[in-house]
């Protein structure tokens, strides 16, 4: 119990989870755990989506305070759609972060959430944004998150690569997702991932019988 | 509390910023927050360590050696506070001296195994050490024992330890298979150890490794401009 209350107040609320998303020829491909846990001792959901649609080619996953996130993100989709409708077009990418990230920004000493954005657009085709909790936006090729992501940081190192098939991509993805679910004991259950691309977004869930098994298991 | 401490390297700093007149690592513990690495191949073990210790913020050694010989053909691999670790590590390799010349023969690595796992458990509270015992003996082999904090011991083919090793479960759980030549576990653990050195502020320097068989021990140094070049990006 003191333990966790010490974490508390010097990591933050426990990120229970392992996000991820990586750049590949032609769209990117975001994809998280689905487990939900309280105390890190009870499985709250165990088929939770944390990754969230804002916009028709631009999605979300949540890391830290998933009330905190998802009233986030319940404020962010509201004024992406309006941006949208004065813009009259899609947004933009890196116009979904900046919105996060100004109310990430704004609210820092309230609250205690951090996203990933990948999205496809018109202007640079498909991106990756990290609006991380203090309110700094940052854009990179690939990218993980969570309390898993710590086990999984040599793998996504050593096995990534730029210009990657889709194919590819999405093995990539849901090995280090399963690495990390094999690892961390607060990530766990099916592997939800999107890939985004010119043509729109599809949704692919990997059932926890179906994801890739390593030596030891 | 110990256990956590280490793990979480900021934490220190947090409630040690009393006095800014004096700098932040003269109060700080000297540890081996650091990645260390054993596999088990057919005829031996391979270890591996970084070559980091720190004080806080300040490195105090960056060509530590954290591959201790304990007897001939049976070593450890040190984690955890520095000062624990060489302590533990003086007391086993004597007892385990005295052990061997009563028996007249080379000792077993799972009586040295054992011996640090009797320390580390009874002195559990006062101790901050994650040991990885491996070796060579005519019973069994090529063998690698964990003793993490808190005093377990479990044989594992494979096994990593310290702060770095957290980056670098995925890393070995997709790329290490049973029944891998020497060579193939020297290359796996000069990769895993560059990239756990890559992610870990308390690991770095250069690589150490050493190969225990029959034959005998056989090390080497990989300096920090020879590190293989995993990262991709």
């Amino acid at each position: 119990m003191e333990r966790r209350c010490l974490d508390a107040k010097y990591k933050g609320v426990s990120t229970g989870t392992t996000i991820l998303a990586a750049i590949f020829d032609g769209g990117v491909v975001i994809g998280s755990d689905s487990r939900a846990s309280i105390g890190g001792e009870y499985v709250s959901s165990k088929t939770i989506n944390k990754v969230i649609q804002v916009h028709d080619r631009i999605f979300c996953c949540m890391a830290g305070s998933l009330a905190d996130a998802q009233a986030v993100l319940k404020a962010a989709k509201f004024h992406l759609s309006f941006h949208s409708v004065q813009m009259e077009s899609s947004p933009l990418v890196i116009a979904a972060a900046t919105v996060l990230k100004e109310l990430c920004y704004q609210n820092k000493d309230e609250l205690q959430a951090g996203f990933l954005t990948a999205g496809w657009d018109r202007k640079k085709g498909p991106q990756i944004y990290v609006a991380s909790l203090g309110g700094m936006l940052l854009e990179q090729s690939v990218t993980i998150g969570g309390s898993g992501s710590t086990y999984i940081y040599g793998y996504v190192d050593a096995k990534y690569r730029p210009n990657m098939s889709r194919e590819e991509c999405l093995q990539f993805a849901t090995n280090a997702l399963a690495l990390a679910m094999g690892r961390d004991n607060v990530s766990g259950g099916v592997a939800h991932l999107v890939v985004i691309t010119e043509s729109g977004a599809e949704h692919v869930v990997v059932p926890g019988d179906k994801l890739p098994k390593f030596h030891d298991e | 509390m110990a256990a956590t401490m280490s793990m979480m390297p900021g934490f220190r700093s947090n409630i040690s910023s009393q006095n800014d007149l004096v700098p932040d690592w003269t109060r700080t513990e000297v540890s081996t927050g650091t990645t260390i690495m054993a596999v088990e191949y057919d005829g031996g073990v391979v270890i591996g360590a970084d070559s980091r210790t720190t004080t806080g913020a300040y490195i105090a050694n960056r060509v530590t050696d954290k591959l201790t010989p304990i007897h001939d053909r049976i070593f450890c691999c040190r984690s955890g506070s520095a000062a624990d670790t060489q302590a533990i590590a003086d007391v086993v390799s004597y007892q385990l001296g005295f052990h061997s010349i009563e028996l007249d023969e080379a000792p077993l690595v799972e009586t040295a195994a054992h011996l640090f796992k009797a320390s580390c458990y009874r002195y559990r509270e006062e101790l901050t050490a994650g040991i990885l015992v491996a070796g060579w003996d005519r019973r069994k082999g090529g063998q690698v024992y964990c003793v993490p904090i808190g005093g377990m011991l479990v044989r594992q083919p494979v096994a990593v330890g310290g702060s770095g090793s957290t980056y670098i479960y995925g890393f070995m759980d997709s790329n290490y298979k049973p029944s891998m030549s020497k060579e193939q576990c020297l290359e796996l653990t000069a990769a895993a150890l560059t990239l756990a050195m890559e992610r870990d502020g308390s690991s770095g320097g250069v690589v150490r490794l050493a190969s225990i068989s029959e034959e005998g021990v056989e090390r080497r140094v990989i300096l920090g401009n020879q590190l293989p070049k995993i990262s991709t990006h």
